[in-house]
C-alpha cells in the first residue's frame, strides 16, 4: 500500500545569532505507511516538535521550511496555497499536543472545542456537532460523557484533558494523528490508559500515527517504525523490533542502554553494578552544532572521518537505514547491521 | 527503629481550601495523611507515587519547608519540630535537598563558585574565604564542573550541568541525610544516567543517606534500598527494593509496575493496567482510598480502610486482600 505521509528531505531554518542559520531539521525524510505508526524519537531540542509542526506548514515565525517535500496520499502540501492547507489542518492530519491544559481555551466547554472543527470545517450544524462531541467523548472513554460535554477544561483532570484533545483530534475524522508527546505531563498510569486508547482507536478507526516521544519504552509499546532524531537529523530508521534488539547507530545504542530497565537487578547494594552506562557530554544546541556528525564529541565509537564529514544515509536491509560512518566500509558501501553486546 | 537517621511517625499536612471573598476555609486537601516510616544511615529510601500522592508534601514537610499539622519527626535523635527556627538552620547542615528543577533552584545572580561556597559560608566552615573557595572549587571539580567556570552563572550551564552543580551544593557541608525530589525527571534521558551515577557514587563516598522522592520505578530499582509507595496521602506499602519489585503484594504497586512502558516491542501490551483516574486528595473515597480504581475490590474495601501491617519482615502492605493483612 502506498505511504500516507511522505517527507523527503525536508529542511526547517531559523534565523540563528549573527546572520547564521540554526537548522532545526536538516534534510530529514520520514514515512509513515497507512494504517501503521512511526515512532519518532529524540531528546529535547533535537527538532522533532518543530517538525512535526512543519507537517500541517506551522512553522513558527521567524523559521520557515528551507526545502524538501511533504507528500500526504501523494498531494505535495508544500505546493498548495494557503487556503487549499485548511482543507488538511485537522481535516486530514489532525495534531495532538503533549500540554493539555495549554492546548485547551479555558472559557468553552470541552463539548464545544471539540465540536468546533466539524463546524469550521462546514461539516456539520452545532447542535449536531455537539451530539458528535458527546459521542466523540464516550468513544475515548470519558465516563458521563453527555453530561460532561458542558465541563470547562479546569474541571478536568489532566488524563481527562488529554482525552479531550484526543476526541477533538477525531472529529473531523482524519487519516493521520500527530501526536507530540502525548502522554508525557501524564502520570504513569494515566499514560497507559491513554496509550492504550491511542491503540484502539488507530486500529478500530484505521488511523495512522505519527507518534513523537522521548520516551523508549512509550515508543516501543506503540510504534511499528521508529525514527531516531538527533541534532536536526535522522540518524536511524528501521521497524520498531529490529531497532530496539539490534540498534545500528552509536546514539541509539547508547540511549538503549542508558535507560534502566525493571528487573535488570541482582543486587542492588553493589555500587559498580548500579552504575548506569552513561552518555557523556549534554545534547548539542542546534546553534552551536559540532562539525560533521553532530553526535561524534559524545560518540565513543567515534572514526576518524566522523568530525569531517556528516554521513549519509545507508540501507541496511529490512527497511533499515541509518547515518553512520561505521557503516561505510572503505568503499563506501554499508557493512553488515551489527548486533550490540548486552 | 532506634537504629533510624530519620523516623517520621503519622506526618500529616492539611492544606486550607479557601472560597469566596472572605477566603472561607471550606475543606481541607489531605495531602499527607498519616505517613510513618525510617530512613537508616546511609540507605537510600525511595519514595514513590504519582501525583497527588503527597511524596513531595511528605519531603517538605521533613525539611520544614513547609509546617506539618501533626506528627513526628525525629533526625539523628532530635525532635525536628521542636526545634527553633535558629537550632533548626543549624540542623540544615545535616539535612540537605536536591530540588527537581536546576533551573528554578539555583539564584541566577549568584555565580556558580559562590552558589557552592554559600553553605560553607553559612555555617562557618574553614578559616578564611579563601579556604572556602578552595573546597567549593573541589566540590565543583567532584561533581564534573571545571572549577575554571567558577565565575560563570547558572544560565550558562545546561540541565545536567545545573543540577550537578546543585548537588555539588547539597553535599558541600557533608550531610548525613539528603531529601532529593526528583533529581532527574527534568533532565534529557542521555543525561539522566550521568547525574544518577554521580548521586551513586557520592553516596559511596560520604555515606550520606538518601530520601529519594521520585516516579520512575525502573531508576528506583535500581538506585535505592528500600522502596515506600504512597497514594493518596498514604503509604500503601514498604519493603526492601528486591522484595518490593519481585513480590509486590498491594494492587497500586503491582498496577504501577505494569503501567510502565517497557523499551521492548517484544513485549505484547492491549489492556492498561488501571482504569480512572485517581480521586481528588480534597475528598478522598471512604474505606480504602484506592478501591475506586483497585481491580480486585471486595466489599470490605469499600468501608474499612487497611491499616499498614507488617506481612512478612520488612515487607508492609496496606490491603484487606493481603494474606496476615
Amino acid at each position: 500500500m502506498a505511504p500516507i505521509l511522505e517527507v523527503r528531505d525536508l529542511s526547517i531554518h531559523f534565523p540563528g545569532p549573527a546572520g547564521t542559520v540554526v537548522r532545526a531539521a536538516d534534510r530529514i525524510s520520514l514515512t509513515v505507511e497507512q494504517g501503521a505508526t512511526l515512532g519518532l524519537v529524540g531528546e529535547s531540542g533535537c527538532g522533532k516538535s518543530v517538525t512535526a509542526l512543519s507537517l500541517l506548514r506551522l512553522v513558527p515565525e521567524p523559521g520557515r521550511i528551507a526545502g524538501g517535500r511533504i507528500l500526504f496520499r501523494g498531494a505535495d502540501l508544500m505546493a498548495l496555497p494557503e487556503k487549499e492547507m485548511r482543507h488538511y489542518r485537522g481535516r486530514q492530519i489532525a495534531l495532538i499536543f503533549q500540554e493539555p491544559t495549554a492546548a485547551l481555551n479555558p472559557v468553552l466547554s470541552v463539548g464545544y472545542q471539540i465540536a468546533e472543527g466539524l463546524i469550521v470545517h462546514g461539516l456539520m450544524k452545532k447542535k449536531e456537532a455537539m451530539a458528535e462531541a458527546a459521542r466523540l467523548m464516550a468513544l475515548v472513554r470519558i465516563p458521563d460523557a453527555p453530561r460532561r460535554v458542558h465541563d470547562y477544561p479546569h474541571q478536568l483532570s489532566g488524563g481527562m484533558k488529554q482525552r479531550v484533545l484526543i476526541a477533538m483530534a477525531l472529529a473531523c475524522r482524519p487519516a493521520l494523528l500527530v501526536a507530540d508527546e502525548p502522554t508525557t505531563s501524564l502520570d504513569v498510569t494515566i499514560q497507559d490508559e491513554v496509550l492504550s486508547l491511542l491503540r484502539r482507536l488507530k486500529d478500530d478507526l484505521g488511523l495512522s500515527l505519527l507518534l513523537i516521544s522521548h520516551n523508549l519504552g512509550v515508543i516501543a509499546e506503540t510504534a511499528d517504525r521508529v525514527a531516531v532524531m538527533y541534532a536536526g537529523r535522522i540518524v536511524e530508521e528501521a521497524p520498531v523490533r529490529g531497532l530496539f534488539r539490534a540498534p545500528a547507530h552509536p546514539y541509539t545504542r547508547a540511549l538503549l542502554r542508558s535507560v534502566p530497565r525493571l528487573h535488570e537487578m541482582s543486587s542492588p547494594r553493589d555500587a559498580k553494578r548500579r552504575r548506569l552506562p552513561a552518555i557523556e557530554g549534554a545534547v548539542p544546541d542546534l546553534a552551536r552544532l559540532p562539525s560533521g556528525c553532530a553526535f561524534h564529541p559524545r560518540c565513543a565509537e567515534r572514526l576518524p572521518e566522523c568530525p569531517e564529514h556528516v554521513p549519509l544515509d545507508r540501507p541496511l536491509g529490512e527497511g533499515s537505514r541509518v547515518a553512520c560512518f561505521l557503516h561505510h566500509d572503505p568503499e563506501g558501501r554499508p557493512r553488515e547491521r551489527t548486533t550490540v553486546p548486552s | 527503629m532506634s537504629d533510624a537517621l530519620l523516623e517520621v511517625r503519622g506526618l500529616e499536612k492539611h492544606f486550607p481550601v479557601r472560597r469566596g471573598v472572605f477566603s472561607r476555609v471550606s475543606g481541607w486537601v489531605r495531602a499527607v495523611d498519616g505517613v510513618s516510616f525510617s530512613v537508616r544511615p546511609g540507605e537510600t529510601l525511595a519514595l514513590v507515587g504519582e501525583s497527588g500522592s503527597g511524596k513531595t508534601t511528605t519531603g517538605r514537610c521533613i525539611l520544614r519547608l513547609i509546617e506539618p499539622t501533626r506528627g513526628a519527626v525525629r533526625f539523628d535523635g532530635q525532635d525536628l519540630l521542636a526545634l527553633s527556627p535558629a537550632a533548626m538552620r543549624r540542623m540544615r547542615r545535616h539535612l540537605q535537598v536536591i530540588f527537581q528543577d536546576p533551573y528554578g533552584s539555583l539564584n541566577p545572580r549568584m555565580t556558580i563558585g559562590s552558589i557552592v561556597r554559600e553553605p560553607l559560608d553559612i555555617h562557618r566552615i574553614g578559616s578564611s574565604r579563601k579556604e572556602r573557595d578552595a573546597m567549593a572549587d573541589r566540590l565543583l571539580e567532584r561533581v564534573g564542573i571545571d572549577p575554571a567556570m567558577r565565575r560563570r552563572y547558572p544560565h550558562e550551564f545546561s540541565g545536567g550541568q545545573r543540577q550537578r552543580i546543585g548537588v555539588a551544593r547539597a553535599i558541600a557541608l557533608r550531610p548525613k541525610l539528603i531529601v532529593a525530589d526528583e533529581p532527574v525527571s527534568s533532565l534529557d534521558v542521555s543525561v539522566q544516567a550521568q547525574v544518577i551515577n554521580l548521586l551513586i557514587d557520592l553516596q559511596e563516598e560520604y555515606h550520606c543517606a538518601y530520601l529519594m522522592i521520585a516516579h520512575d520505578l525502573a531508576l528506583v530499582e535500581r538506585i535505592a534500598d528500600r522502596v515506600a509507595v504512597m497514594y493518596l496521602g498514604r503509604i500503601v506499602e514498604v519493603a526492601e527494593t528486591g522484595e518490593l519489585f519481585r513480590n509486590a503484594l498491594h494492587p497500586y504497586t503491582r498496577a504501577l509496575l505494569q503501567a510502565i512502558p517497557v523499551p521492548d516491542p517484544e513485549r505484547i501490551r492491549d489492556k492498561a493496567a488501571l482504569e480512572g483516574d485517581p480521586p481528588s486528595p480534597a475528598d478522598p473515597p471512604p474505606g480504602c482510598r484506592f478501591h475506586t480504581r483497585c481491580p480486585v475490590v471486595v466489599d470490605a474495601c469499600r468501608r474499612v480502610d487497611p491499616p499498614l501491617v507488617e506481612v512478612a519482615p520488612g515487607h508492609w502492605a496496606a490491603c484487606h486482600l493481603v494474606p496476615g493483612g
